[in-house]
């Protein structure tokens, strides 16, 4: 199920670990699911396709103590170096098995797709599509097209950071423009519409917490605020208020912070644009201390730091 | 809150301990006149300044926000305010970005002694709110 090369990279670094994070199938075809190998007979139930989409460095900072070997595409390598600038992981002890990434699918425009009927087969061929046999029968879809949107404006197919490279590196021909052209984009609409757009996707949140349990760099874990009483920042009740000030808890704790692995986007069950507060902020960073989360280990968070004279602030008048 | 006058609007200062908070007091001991819209909160420094708290404001009923400390290389704490300098322009670059208008927030520097650039400061705030007019207005007035 997984190429030559893969196997032989985790095989090779399975018995300097405790524990080597990767993919196996899911509950059917469609779905991948995260796996720990621990011994190397193991490996044979491994997987890699497009079906994985999760992104497997959020286990690190729970796993800080322990030696382990994970597998990384381009977007989730950003994590990694994202946690060594903020010390949650230490380096040493994690083994980076690289994959070069042509991009993912959204399993959710698959499910749309099919229209949510169980899945019997999935099948990939060599054209770039993805084959989905269901009992009402077969479906043969472009992966383009049913490719997650972080995917379509990919900048780093290749992991930034590795110790082992499963495959040949991919080079992106995306810009940093074109990453960020739909904030740019929203930016031109009148303040009362953009008022009315976060309103209307803030009233559909559930409070489920998905985006927060997903999001990688969400490290507060039992202590978050959106849930303690003390200090009580939001209340149970599911008002329009506390859904929004929960969606700006997430954006503000991570500003600054955000590697944009989409992880928010791809569990929330009810496809609110989550990521777009953290990429507008992410931008402004871009613009203001030329800061990109998670591209260098040796970065610091810009606000995790400060200079004295801040030529790019300029100061406001009433 | 009741309303104490149907002319005036919300207004929440976040005022550091050293600086602005001590010159939010000299503005009052020598007397200037000021607007009464704003309702001061003090804090330890403007680096305790949490953007959320601009933020629950504004989500909660203020009208305008307006956070003061003491002016840069001036912290009692000696770096708090660069800290908050980055994380207030964060902010204010993003509250356009949800649909409140930047204006309604604003963040400044003012030292205990300037009683007047104090006054001066909540005046043309006050004013401009009263111009922008309130912010939930249209939520209060339906049933």
């Amino acid at each position: 199920m997984i190429s030559q090369k893969l196997q032989e990279a985790i095989a090779g670094v399975s018995d300097k670990v405790d524990v080597v994070i990767a993919y196996q199938q899911g509950f059917d075809k469609l779905h991948a699911t995260p796996c720990f190998v621990k011994k190397p007979e193991e490996i044979k139930n491994l997987i890699w396709n497009p079906l994985c989409v999760h992104n497997l460095t959020s286990y690190l900072p729970s796993l800080k103590k322990k030696k382990v070997a994970v597998l990384a595409k381009g977007c989730d390598s950003r994590t990694i170096a994202q946690f060594v600038q903020e010390g949650l992981i230490n380096r040493d002890n994690v083994t980076i098995i690289g994959i070069p990434c042509s991009g993912v699918i959204s399993v959710n425009k698959v499910l749309q797709a099919i229209n949510h009927e169980p899945v019997e087969d999935v099948s990939f061929d060599e054209k770039g599509n993805i084959t989905v046999k269901t009992s009402k029968g077969e479906k043969t879809m472009s992966l383009q097209d049913v490719s997650p949107d972080k995917c379509k404006t990919c900048r780093y197919p290749t992991p930034l950071i590795y110790d082992v490279l499963a495959g040949d590196p991919i080079v992106s021909d995306k810009s940093f423009d074109d990453a960020y052209a739909d904030i740019k984009d929203f930016e031109g609409k009148t303040l009362e519409e953009r008022l009315k757009y976060w309103e209307g996707e803030f009233d559909r949140c559930i409070r489920c917490y998905a985006c927060r349990n997903a999001c990688p760099m969400c490290v507060c874990q039992d202590s978050c605020i959106a849930e303690t009483r003390d200090p009580h920042w939001i209340s149970q009740r599911a008002t329009l208020s506390e859904k929004f000030m929960f969606h700006m808890i997430h954006a503000l704790h991570l500003a600054g912070r955000c590697v944009e692995c989409g992880e928010c986007e791809r569990v929330c069950p009810m496809n609110i644009p989550v990521n777009k507060l953290k990429r507008k902020i992410n931008l402004d960073m871009k613009e203001l201390y030329n800061y990109e989360p998670g591209v260098n280990p040796e970065d610091k968070p810009p606000m995790f730091t400060f200079n004295v004279d801040e030529v790019t602030i300029k100061e406001h008048k009433i | 809150m009741p309303e104490v006058a149907s002319q005036e609007l919300r207004i929440v200062g976040f005022l550091c301990n050293w600086c602005s908070y001590g010159g939010a007091d000299t503005a009052g001991v020598s007397r200037f006149k000021q607007p009464t819209d704003i309702r001061i909160i003090r804090v330890p420094c403007s680096g305790r300044v949490d953007p959320l708290f601009v933020v629950k404001a504004l989500l909660n009923g203020a009208d305008g926000v307006l956070v003061s400390g003491c002016h840069p290389r001036d912290c009692h704490y000696s770096d708090g305010n660069f800290y908050a300098r980055r994380r207030l322009e964060m902010l204010k670059r993003l509250l356009p970005f949800l649909g409140i208008d930047e204006k309604r927030f604003y963040y400044t520097w003012v030292s205990a002694s300037e009683g007047a650039r104090w006054q001066q400061t909540v005046t043309d705030f006050t004013k401009r709110i009263h111009e922008l007019g309130p912010l939930h207005a249209k939520k209060e007035v339906t049933p």
